[in-house]
């Protein structure tokens, strides 16, 4: 893809999006609670206060309605605003700057004025830690009208998808997973975008096409690798966009392999593993060879004790089971 | 002991010794428990966030000891001590901790979800500043039922940066509801310095401008608490409307575990000085200086309570480790009555 690529965490590829894009763009600028402490944001925001400053990369009282408003408001007067949750949990707060004010206001002034505000939300999970910190709510912002929301799953996208959202003239909800922040990967060391809205396929296969993204990409990947050894063949198709939904991807790998599993690290009611099994009945029924599954978290809060934990959250061997059972495979 | 700085303590004498003996030992009881999480937190027997309360317990313990089981009582991520000194049940506690089927949410919230209904202890939950309006909903609920019971917030000084805090201070205080805000400035949100986050480093004056009645107290000093908390909930009583609570302290411990020690890296940004400074402003130890030398104990029964307290926080360890972890196939329940 580049001349000049290297091996770089996720977590190292975020900041590199910053540092390359705040250099060449003053106009951009981070506000949020804990952007100086890698216990919130890990290595993401490295460096940044030294080589940027204080009035650029802003640590802020813990005051989510007030901060994601002002970036919000920053963004309608001309500034490349980023506004960072450590949780994507604590973004709650800040709801109605995004979704009344942000999201609405490209159309509610004809056209007017645009929003080009990233609001960040880190998804931190596990450990115990219960519902209130390792909740996964992308589904709830990309059913908002006027919201692009992106979710990585590699580092070349980690930076890719960041600068893209920041150029974009609009509101994007960028979200990342904690547990991806250590994967390594290839990323060009030159400022590029990911294309926003534009699905990825990650591994070809003929048997079943699994439609993902975020860190259950990269467990989609390890399935598929296991299931390679029992001869199944299966697709992974990374969303990388979550809204808008890159319909003609999923609609092209699913008409070639005929059968959909739509995986997704949100609740399973209404969520995004149900939007992308309606978008494939509507438009490609004819092709489907067996029913449509979905995998998703079940339609609880998360629980605090392991012993909960381990069956409620999704990992490769769950996505091994799921394929198999589709597939009548043993 | 000899590290301690001498606190002054109001008005010695005028209050029985079973008084001072039963803040002396939910203070011992939150300490005892507090550092028996350590062990198990370093080898991982408990693996939840658990943030300890070490160093603030005289206002948990004073500003319960004005309450009774009618007033009800929220709490936030660092409620350990809220919870006990409320009357919550130090097994159910502590098998929480362990996320223990036997703990006080069954295993599924953890250290950070605490709740004794019966004690009137509402719940204690980790976003910050999430229960401060439920607590002034708990006070409005009192006052429709005008059964002269008052409503709780624990909060931090993290907390104030919270717009709730003022809204609900604004309504509380033009409806005269018996809410009682109780700040507790340990002078750091996670890893920002107060200075970092607020114009000034105090909490009550915020209040002034709602006409909510507002004191400022050592929050180390259990009986500058407890009459400062007397105080605020016979205003309550009155009707005569919410009172915030600024109470002054420090943690001994880290943000969130022992020593926020992060995978190897220290990440304790306080000044090793003023944690030492503020060590010797123990509200235990200080407290039982000034019970020893007013002779209103002898060493020996301060001592005894201690290790009968040490042993009740072994044993519910024990029985807690012990116990078992939510069956996975029960992980449907509890998603609505
Ligand atoms: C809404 C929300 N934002 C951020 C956090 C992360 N967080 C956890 S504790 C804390 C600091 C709270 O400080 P304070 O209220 O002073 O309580 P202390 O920990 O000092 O007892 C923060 C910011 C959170 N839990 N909830
Ligand atoms: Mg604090």
């Amino acid at each position: 893809m580049s001349s000049n690529s290297r091996s770089l965490k996720y977590s190292r590829a975020i900041n590199e999006a910053f540092v390359q894009l705040m250099t060449a763009d003053p106009s951009v600028f981070i506000i949020g609670q804990g952007v100086k402490s890698p216990w919130y944001v890990g290595q993401t925001c490295a460096g940044l206060i030294d080589q940027f400053g204080e009035t650029r990369v802003i640590d802020t009282p813990v005051s989510e309605n007030a901060m994601t408003g002002a970036a919000v408001g920053a963004a309608i007067a001309g500034m490349k605003a980023v506004s960072v949750h450590p949780r994507m949990d604590f973004a709650l707060y800040g709801l109605d700057p995004v979704i009344n004010e942000a999201a609405n206001w490209h159309y509610m002034f004809g056209g007017a004025a645009s929003v080009p505000v990233v609001v960040w939300g880190i998804i931190n999970r596990k450990g115990e830690q219960g519902a209130q910190h390792s909740q996964a709510l992308h589904a709830m912002f990309a059913q908002i009208p006027g919201l692009k929301v992106v979710a990585p799953a590699t580092p070349y996208d980690a930076k890719g998808l960041m600068v893209a959202a920041i150029n974009d003239p609009n509101p994007v909800i960028f979200v990342d997973d904690r547990w991806l922040y250590d994967f390594e990967d290839d990323v060009p060391e030159e400022l590029y975008e990911s294309e926003i809205g534009k699905a990825q396929v990650l591994k070809q296969g003929t048997d079943l096409t699994i439609v993902t993204s975020s860190y259950l990409t990269q467990e989609s990947l390890k399935a598929a690798a296991i299931l390679a050894d029992s001869g199944v063949d299966v697709e992974v198709l990374d969303l990388r966009t979550i809204k808008p939904l890159d319909v003609p991807a999923i609609l092209a790998s699913v008409r070639s392999t005929g059968r959909l599993l739509a995986i997704d690290g949100g609740w399973r009611s209404f969520g995004v593993a149900a939007e992308i099994v309606a978008v494939v009945s509507e438009e490609a029924f004819e092709v489907l060879k067996s029913p449509v599954r979905r995998l998703t978290l079940p339609d609880l809060p998360a629980p605090a004790s392991r012993s909960l934990e381990d069956p409620y959250y999704i990992t490769s061997e769950s996505i091994v089971e799921v394929v198999k059972s589709m597939l009548n495979v043993n | 002991m000899s590290d301690v700085r001498k606190i002054k303590y109001p008005q010695s004498t005028s209050y029985p010794k079973e008084f001072h003996w039963s803040l002396l030992e939910t203070m011992v009881l939150i300490r005892r428990c507090e550092e028996s999480f350590i062990d198990p937190i370093l080898d991982r027997r408990i693996q939840c966030p658990v943030h300890l309360y070490s160093g603030e317990e005289a206002i948990a313990a004073g500003v319960c000891a004005c309450l009774t089981p009618e007033d009800t009582v929220f709490g936030n991520h660092r409620s350990h001590g809220h919870y006990l000194a409320k009357g919550g049940d130090l097994y159910g506690l502590i098998a929480e901790v362990y996320c223990k089927e036997d703990g006080c949410s069954r295993g599924r919230g953890g250290s950070m979800h605490l709740i004794s209904k019966e004690n009137g202890f509402l719940g204690a939950v980790p976003i910050v500043g999430g229960t401060i309006a439920l607590a002034l909903g708990a006070a409005l609920a009192h006052q429709i039922r005008d059964n002269n019971a008052v409503a709780v917030a624990f909060f931090g000084d993290g907390a104030a940066g919270e717009g709730v805090l003022y809204e609900v201070m604004n309504f509380a205080g033009i409806h005269d509801i018996p809410l009682i805000l109780v700040c507790e400035n340990n002078l750091y949100s996670t890893h920002m310095p107060i200075r970092e986050i607020r114009c000034r480093d105090t909490l009550f004056d915020t209040a002034i401008p709602f006409d909510v009645r507002t004191i400022r107290e050592e929050g180390n000093n259990v009986l500058k608490v407890y009459e400062a908390t007397r105080t605020a909930v016979a205003h309550c009583r009155e009707k005569k409307g919410p009172v915030f609570l600024e109470f002054s302290t420090y943690r001994q411990r880290g943000h969130v575990g022992p020593n926020d020690n992060i995978q190897g890296s220290q990440t304790d940004i306080r000044p090793p000085e003023e944690i030492r400074e503020w060590l010797t402003r123990d509200p235990i130890a200080n407290y039982k200086k000034f019970l020893i030398t007013e002779e209103i104990f002898r060493t020996e029964e301060i001592d005894e309570m201690d290790a009968m307290i040490i042993d009740r926080v072994k044993q519910a360890h024990k029985k807690a480790e012990q116990a078992n972890r939510p069956a996975p196939e029960d992980l449907p329940k509890y998603v609505f009555k």
